[in-house]
């Protein structure tokens, strides 16, 4: 069943620049919607017109398959958490949680039960009577989450909520908000300007710049079958090497960057391949470790990064910048020549011009399905 | 299926309908909720502001009776009097130079006072709220206790002075001395006030910027020149236009000091419109002055909104 | 950074000197009410020290009911501004609809306009509603005031907007937000208007003059005035009395208040 459907919604506010151009998506009861996308591209104008706080200026929204775009916030049933968390600072914590309950006359009574079964959840019952500027920058977060768990709205919307914690306290709450949402089978729309946190969190992803959707799809899709490029250089991190291509003549090779020249089966180029201007790519862990045997290049290293598990190379392909990700440890030094294997199974072909994909990668998905 | 989607088609043209109405509906409901929220405001500022000043500009081309009903109307004749009065012309003469002599005074003395009370010094907040008492003074009793300085025989000031050696000075009834005796009382009131808001002024100012000019080993007086009073123009813009309009509207001292004497050498302008109209009843010819003082004051504030702020600051 | 000791010692010099200065009026005013008129009359320093001059300015003068009508008359206005002004910086802050910022220029528009310059049709609008002698007549054309609106209008803006959506969301309306939310938060601002207001009314002069006619409701201020023309001869004492009885109300609010009105001025006036 669709929870909310959004139908060619669009939005401008000064009747010129459209800030969101015909956006329609559905999305299913219990899911975890992402909508990601970088800083002014419209994620939380579109989330805001969803709640309700924006006008729509054009374009059909359903919640519940009911037609809502002339309701007020307040009937539209719904949660919001904010980037800043929007915390009554007067009120305890205790009375930040009710607040919402108060406003809709909801019985004393059902009140502190739902009190109560919230802050055991939300691990807030110690801090019932304290105020927001006591509470540490997680907690309050915390108490943001039980302000939207407490009013029992089947949709919670959420605005960039864990932008303002650090690294580690954010890794935990992805995983508390993910449990969350399951646990209560909320449908969930999740704005956030951070990929990593889209991919780990996400049922679908819908992938957003300057007001138009790139992409919806699971986090897979997008990593392995990125619609364009801007989403192939949006998802994933490091981001996907890109690097302009051209075949020769007997189509035996593909050269990237005038540099790089990779070894092809003249039969698999199929005929829409060879008429467009061509732009290539390969996630950097597919740019693998080779042997004196099945190396297929050598390299020269620009920089190198030691992550512990991993190790991180950067070589310059013509005038780009390009990354490997090796797993495990690696002394490599800058300046030397390594022997890489890169192999055409794991390239997608973009067209330079319109910029949409043309065919994905095919190795990615057989070893994909194998991890599964 | 065709029949369906007709339907669908239908549904949807309708219901823009539906949503150019709520649409309105609700900008109609915002902008009574708004007009409600003002409409306190709005109305009282009608009543006791906006209706009594175009009324008086009306008022200043009528002579009026006693009750202030308007009975001839005479034109420009009431401009064209007051400036061919002396009496108006010497009011106007004198405001100026209260204006003269009790603006650049206080703003300096209460900058020195906020320069030296910013210091972090033990017990500096005693000093603080010293020179900030004259706020709460009021404009009787301020001028109670300069009545009594003032005082030719008991005064404290004429003791001073005929210690000195000098001859005892008629600070309220020496046309020479009268103006300046007012503007004393009015500058040693007002210090109070600029005080405070120099202070605050100063406190806002960062101090980082302090800090980087220790760095470069800069003196005391340099700070005070390159940063303070730079980074302070703003406020000091401020506090300068501000005792500029109060200047205008000086009247409280006037009233239980000099009452506008001796030989009207004290007669302020809000005094004289006061004597005009609630002493001698001429309702017309007070308006025409009120006329003026509002467009001496309508231009210090013009002058405040335009050069204010950032301006000041990068001048 | 540490100040040098000489350095020090010349920045309590110098606030010393200006203090004496700057206070002794008032500390004279203080000492001369509880002096005897005689010790007044010859100028000596004070010989003893007598409560007669307070005792003889009640006696005298209805100096309580002066002092109960300043009470009164201030206690009105501050309320008056206090819910006006904010009512108006809420609409400024939060509410959007068509014709605000015209409006918000009117509001600037007052500013330009001096009490003083309309007190003419003031006096005759006060009078033809019966309102001279009246509490209303003294308070009610001060409640609306720009200056303050400004002020709150400052302190509203630091407000996140997403408190105001949270409780949209929640189902609250316009009122109860600006009731339970933003008075509270607003709280400190608030405190600073209302004793700026109590001062500026507790110290108005020229209106109490002109819309009182009698004791009933006639302020201090006037009262003051009053004694001072009956008084004027020689008895400086009572005089001085009633003139310490004035400012004490006024003088401990500030010293209160001196911090969070400093702060509070400095910031409407200048943002
Ligand atoms: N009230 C407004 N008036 C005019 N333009 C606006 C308004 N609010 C947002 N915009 C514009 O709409 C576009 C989208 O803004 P939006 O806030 O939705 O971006 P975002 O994707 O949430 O970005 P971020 O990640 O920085 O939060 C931006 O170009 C912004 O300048
Ligand atoms: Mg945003």
């Amino acid at each position: 069943m669709e929870q909310v459907e959004l139908i060619d919604i669009t939005k401008s506010y000064d009747k010129q620049k459209k800030v969101l151009n015909e956006i329609s998506l559905s999305i299913e009861k219990g899911e975890f919607f992402v909508l990601v996308g970088p800083s002014g591209s419209g994620k939380s104008t579109l989330l805001r017109m969803i709640a309700g706080l924006e006008d729509i200026t054009d374009g059909t929204l359903k919640i519940n398959d009911k037609v809502v775009n002339h309701l007020p916030p307040k009937e539209r049933n719904l949660s919001m958490v904010f980037q800043n968390y929007a915390l009554y600072p007067h009120l305890t914590v205790e009375q930040n949680i009710l607040f919402g309950l108060k406003a809709k006359k909801v019985s004393k009574v059902e009140q502190q039960e739902r009190l109560r079964e919230t802050a055991e959840m939300m691990g807030l019952s110690e801090l019932l009577s304290r105020k927001p500027r006591e509470l540490s920058g997680g907690q309050r977060q915390r108490v943001a989450l039980a302000r939207s768990v407490v009013s029992q709205a089947p949709l919670c919307l959420m605005d960039e909520p864990l932008s303002n914690l650090d690294a580690k306290l954010r890794a935990n709450m992805r995983v508390e908000i993910r449990r969350l949402q399951k646990r209560l089978g909320l449908t969930m729309i999740y704005v956030t300007h951070d990929q990593v946190e889209a991919m780990t969190m996400g049922d679908r992803i819908m992938v957003l710049n300057d007001g138009i959707i790139q992409q919806i799809g699971k986090p897979i899709t997008l990593y392995n079958e990125p619609a364009n490029l801007f989403v192939a250089s949006f998802i994933g991190s490091p981001k996907m090497n890109l690097g302009k291509a051209k075949f020769s003549t007997d189509y035996k090779q593909l050269i990237i960057e005038g540099v790089l020249p990779i070894e092809m089966d003249p039969l698999s180029v199929s005929e829409r391949l060879k008429d467009v201007n061509l732009t290539v790519g390969i996630r950097a862990e597919h740019i693998f470790s080779g042997m004196e045997e099945n190396a297929t290049h050598y390299l020269e290293v620009v920089n190198v990064e030691h992550l512990g598990n991993e190790t991180t190379l950067a070589f310059d392909i013509g005038t780009e910048l390009w990354t490997a990700k090796w797993p495990g440890q690696w002394m490599i030094n800058v300046g030397d020549k390594i022997p890489v294997r890169i192999s055409v199974e794991h390239l997608c072909y973009f067209d330079s011009d319109s910029e949409e994909l043309l065919k994905a990668a095919t190795a990615g998905k057989s070893q994909e399905v194998v991890a599964i | 299926m065709s029949i369906a989607s007709d339907l669908a088609v239908q549904n949807q043209d309708s219901m823009e309908l539906v949503f150019k109405q709520v649409r309105k509906k609700q900008k109609i409901k915002s902008f009574i909720k708004g007009i409600l929220f003002l409409s306190p405001s709005i109305l009282l500022f009608s009543v006791f502001l906006f209706y009594p000043m175009l009324r008086t500009i009306y008022l200043s081309f009528f002579l009026t009776d006693a009750s202030g009903s308007t009975t001839v109307f005479v034109g420009w004749q009431n401009y064209i009097n007051l400036f061919t009065s002396p009496v108006f012309l010497k009011s106007m003469m004198s405001t100026f130079l209260f204006v003269l002599y009790t603006v650049p005074v206080t703003v300096i003395i209460s900058l020195f006072l906020a320069v030296i009370a910013n210091e972090k010094l033990k017990g500096v907040g005693f000093f603080r709220t010293i020179y900030s008492s004259s706020m709460g003074i009021s404009v009787a009793a301020a001028s109670v206790f300069w009545l009594y300085l003032f005082n030719p025989s008991m005064g404290f000031l004429n003791m001073i002075v005929e210690a000195l050696g000098f001859e005892a000075i008629g600070w309220l009834t020496d046309p020479a001395w009268a103006l300046v005796s007012i503007s004393i009382t009015t500058i040693w009131m007002n210090i109070g006030f600029t005080f405070l808001i120099l202070l605050g002024g100063l406190q806002s100012i960062d101090s980082y910027l302090y800090e980087s000019a220790d760095i470069d080993g800069a003196g005391y007086f340099y700070k005070l020149r390159r940063i303070t009073i730079p980074m302070l123009s703003p406020t000091l813009f401020f506090v300068i236009t501000v005792t500029i309009i109060n200047a205008f509207q000086t009247f409280g001292q006037i009233d239980i000091l000099t009452q506008g004497g001796p030989a009207n050498e004290t007669n302020l302008i809000v005094y004289s419109i006061y004597r005009e109209a609630f002493v001698n009843y001429q309702f017309g010819s007070a308006s025409a002055q009120a006329v003026v003082l509002f467009i001496l004051i309508l231009l210090m504030t013009a002058i405040q909104f335009k050069f204010g702020e950032r301006k000041v600051h990068y001048q | 950074m540490t100040m040098g000791t000489g350095k020090k010692l010349i920045f309590y010099i110098l606030l010393t000197i200006s203090a004496i200065i700057l206070f002794a009026p008032t500390l004279m005013a203080l000492v001369m009410s509880f002096m005897s008129n005689q010790d007044i009359l010859t100028g000596s320093l004070p010989t003893s020290l007598t409560l007669d001059n307070y005792k003889n300015a009640f006696e005298r003068f209805p100096l309580f009911q002066y002092l109960f009508n300043s009470f009164v008359v201030s206690i009105l206005i501050m309320i008056g501004q206090l819910v006006l002004c904010s009512l108006a910086a809420y609409a400024f802050v939060f509410l959007e609809f068509k014709g605000r910022d015209l409006l918000f220029y009117v509001f600037i528009a007052t500013m330009m306009i001096p009490f003083e310059a309309s007190i003419i049709p003031n006096f005759h609008i006060i009078r033809d509603l019966n309102w001279i002698d009246t509490y209303q007549g003294l308070t009610i054309p001060f409640f609306a005031m720009a200056f303050g609106t400004f002020l709150l209008r400052q302190n509203f803006k630091m407000i996140p907007k997403e408190l105001k959506e949270a409780s949209q969301i929640a189902g609250m309306g316009d009122f109860r937000f600006y009731l339970t939310v933003v008075l509270p938060v607003a709280k400190t601002s608030l405190v600073t208007l209302g004793v700026y207001g109590f001062l500026t009314s507790w110290n108005m002069y020229l209106w109490p003059l002109l819309a009182t006619t009698n004791d009933s409701v006639r302020t201090v201020q006037i009262g003051l005035k009053q004694l001072q023309t009956q008084e004027q001869l020689n008895d400086w004492g009572v005089i001085m009395a009633g003139a310490v009885i004035v400012i004490i109300p006024t003088l401990i609010l500030l010293f209160l208040g001196q911090k969070k009105l400093q702060r509070g001025l400095t910031e409407g006036a200048l943002k």
